[in-house]
């Protein structure tokens, strides 16, 4: 059951508010720890500690680059993007051919006056 | 026969676009974004979700509330005001998913425009910023993935 475990994992990831504002940043590119502490008004081992989650989900990975550690978005986290327009596509799709169906029956007594 | 193929584009890190042609007037297209006994029929999202709170207040400052449910305690709604109404032409208006904590607002244009008989609707999503609009992303994507959790019981 890893695939559940990493839903799991991912999804605890997301629930926090701070952290899909962490990813919304990375998505804009790599920063360091306190670039991302920054706009929160978070101490640096709060933000810290929220990175290890995300990193634990496998959504951000870590370079050493001296003393810094810049995150990034992993392949993953980038996939995870990639992955919700895809579901709002399918959501809004799904709404459009009952939308569809609702206009159809909308039509009926319209063209049945006609004839 | 016009396609009814659906297209869903990002513009910059701002917008969201969506087009969709449907083989029904302007008139009705615009009625069945305002009149809740039929938004409740067909604005559901993914399969086995029901709409069992709507409220439309389809006037300028005129209140928005939409209850989902999926009967198994996954319910969310989301809350907005109607800007602009430009009858059977275009709705302008803000709102915003309780996953309980709102989400930041969400500014919407949709247009319907006659389209041979039919209409040609495009709905333009209006986000602040790049940041906003990924924390939407990502707050959609966990409904995706109860979706996906929904698949996997019943393959399970």
């Amino acid at each position: 059951m890893k695939t559940s475990a990493n839903l799991d994992h991912t999804f605890a990831a997301l629930a926090d508010p701070t952290r899909r504002a962490i990813l919304a940043r990375l998505a804009q590119g790599e920063a360091t720890v306190n670039e991302l502490a920054e706009p929160f008004e978070m101490s640096q081992p709060a933000i810290s500690q929220h990175l290890k989650v995300l990193e634990d989900a496998g959504l951000i990975v870590r370079r050493i680059e001296g003393s810094k550690r810049p995150r990034r978005l992993s392949k993953a986290g980038l996939d995870a993007m990639d992955q919700w327009l895809a579901m709002l596509r399918k959501a809004l799709e799904k709404n459009y051919e009952r939308l569809d169906e609702v206009l159809a029956a909308m039509e009926k007594p319209r063209k049945g006056e006609k004839k | 026969m016009m396609s009814n193929k659906m297209t869903l584009k990002t513009e910059g890190d701002k917008y969201i676009v969506v087009t969709r042609h449907f083989a029904a007037p302007p008139e009705s297209v615009y009625r069945a974004h305002i009149e809740p006994a039929l938004i409740q029929k067909w604005m559901l999202g993914p399969e086995g979700w029901t709409m069992p709170v709507c409220i439309n207040e389809a006037k300028p400052g005129g209140k928005i509330r939409y209850e989902w449910s999926n009967g198994k305690g996954g319910d969310f709604y989301l809350t907005g005001e109607f800007l602009e109404l430009e009858p059977n032409r275009r709705i302008v208006h803000v709102e915003r998913m309780h996953l309980p904590d709102p989400t930041p607002d969400n500014h919407v244009e949709t247009i319907f425009e006659p389209d041979g008989t039919g209409t040609r609707m495009t709905m333009r999503m209006t986000l602040p910023d790049a940041q906003t609009r990924a924390a939407m992303l990502s707050t959609g994507m966990e409904r995706g993935m109860e979706a996906s959790y929904q698949r996997l019981e019943r393959i399970l």
